[in-house]
């Protein structure tokens, strides 16, 4: 029998952590730059008037953007190359997620957890600077669940359908993608705020790490670490 | 040891996106960068065609859909006196040539356009900067003239010439068969009821429905039937896929 303990994060965790890391960036970045070519986002299915627009977005400057020089041709080059990264390692993820469970038993909150009043406890834990598991043996507290919920749920797949919704190649085939989103100019800019929502995310995320042991967090998301001990109390160093 | 550790960690880090910034803009011009854009290209290009076949139409609008203007872009006239001499005269002279891999070449006036059978479509033109607006297009179908023209089996994409010129060139698209034959491919000589305005490519423009703007050629002098586009312009199928690389197939 296999005596090895069990990792903290299982390696199709691990492995599409950094692929899917690797592929926003280079989507975040030469979405900068494809934001360059027209800085105004609309409503609906029409929209070229920045008069009509309900957003100006700033000229993101060339280091934000990839390449690093404002080229729309090459910053779609790698968007829609990226895409592919992105889109696979997600639906891997998914199918990897439902199958060991991981979603079930790490990531879903039993429904007293959802109560605001357990929520504010939980933030009030984290403005404390505790930021322990929810229950013995959990590996995320509530809030953290709730989060990687949305960013795996709802952010990460909107990500995938506005983007296809904004494709004129792919609207013949679904057109109902387009009509849900409520047009292809609010698709594009749900694909805005959708990616701006992920950025939030990945600062919060970098600071959460900083906080709670950098070193011991990535190796552990590298090397996989040590899972929870059900009878240990909650709270210890993970 | 933490210190060293992470002190290193941070020097790795920057060394590498240092390292990667730098060769980060060379990537697609370099080979392994630009085959493996083309690669992610044709797939997506094959996935649109199998989800959507040869047949699946473009969205079509009501006429209270279509945007209150139709922004112009790119070429917004052609800057020569025979032009502006027929925009005054409403065009009585301009002609559209079938030629190429076809066995009866032709010439057609607009009134002769205008005689063939005409579909007419409320339909959305994307730009591939982002922008989107809606328009009433009318004008006899891309296929219509292929097979009046007898094209010959061993043509396999058509080309798009245009009178405008754009940084010294001549502008020009090309589209494979199956975009070709779409029906909703039109030659328009109408926007919204009236002759196509100047700035939208008067009297002839492409409509190729499921792809961006830079595909619908504007001040379409011919169409042409050819085997490759190889000896075509720099050989990448229209003037932005020459000039900036752009994707020749702007299903995305």
């Amino acid at each position: 029998m296999n005596k090895r303990p069990k990792p903290r994060h299982a390696l199709s965790t691990r492995l599409w952590h950094w692929i899917n890391a690797a592929a926003l960036v280079v989507l975040f970045m030469s979405g900068l730059g494809i934001s360059n070519a027209h800085r105004y986002l609309y409503w609906g299915n029409y929209g070229f008037d920045p008069a009509d627009a309900w957003l100006s977005v700033i000229r993101f400057p060339a280091w934000a953007t990839l390449p690093q020089r404002y080229n729309l041709a090459e910053a779609r080059d790698w968007h829609s190359t990226g895409a592919w990264v992105f889109a696979l390692a997600l639906l891997g993820m998914w199918i990897a997620m439902l199958i060991n469970r991981h979603f079930s038993r790490d990531i879903a909150a039993p429904l007293q957890k959802w109560s605001p009043a357990s929520l504010l406890s939980e933030v009030r834990d984290h403005l404390k600077g505790r930021f322990s598991p929810d229950e013995a043996g959990a590996k995320y507290n509530t809030l953290q669940k709730l989060t990687y919920g949305v960013v795996l749920g709802v952010l990460l797949p909107l990500m995938i359908l506005t983007g296809l919704a904004i494709s004129p190649g792919i609207e013949p085939a679904a057109p109902w993608v387009v009509d849900a989103l409520g047009g292809r100019q609010s698709a594009r800019s749900i694909h805005f705020l959708c990616s701006w929502a992920l950025f939030v995310f990945f600062v919060v995320h970098i600071v959460m790490v900083l906080l709670s042991g950098p070193i011991n967090q990535t190796w552990s998301m590298i090397a996989g670490g040590k899972a929870p001990d059900a009878n240990e109390p909650t709270g210890t160093a993970q | 040891m933490t210190k060293i550790a992470r002190r290193s960690l941070i020097a790795c880090l920057a060394a590498l996106g240092t390292g990667a910034c730098s060769k980060i803009d060379g990537f697609a011009s370099n080979e392994t960068g630009s085959s493996l854009f083309d690669t992610a290209e044709n797939w997506h290009r094959a996935v649109h065609r199998a989800l959507a076949g040869r047949e699946r139409l473009a969205p079509e609008y009501a006429p209270e859909d279509r945007s209150p203007a139709f922004k112009g872009n790119g070429s917004l006239t052609v800057d020569s006196d025979i032009y502006r001499d027929q925009l005054s005269r409403g065009f009585p002279d301009w002609r559209l040539s079938v030629r190429g891999l076809v066995d009866r070449p032709m010439r057609l006036s607009l009134s002769e356009l205008e005689a063939l059978p005409q579909r007419t479509q409320i339909t959305r033109h994307d730009c591939v900067e982002g922008w989107s607006a809606i328009g009433e297009w009318t004008g006899p179908q891309l296929s219509t003239l292929l097979d009046a023209a007898k094209i010959r089996p061993e043509a396999k994409f058509i080309v798009f010439r245009c009178a405008d010129v754009l940084y010294g060139r001549p502008y020009y698209e090309s589209v494979d068969l199956v975009d070709a034959y779409h029906p909703q491919t039109i030659i328009a000589h109408q926007l919204n009821g009236d002759p196509i305005p100047e700035k939208n490519g008067a009297p002839l423009r492409m409509r190729i429905e499921r792809q961006l703007g830079y595909k619908h050629a504007k001040y379409l002098t011919a169409i042409e039937a050819v085997a490759s586009l190889d000896d075509i312009g720099d050989g990448k199928g229209g003037f932005w896929e020459d000039i900036g690389d752009y994707q020749w197939y702007a299903g995305i």
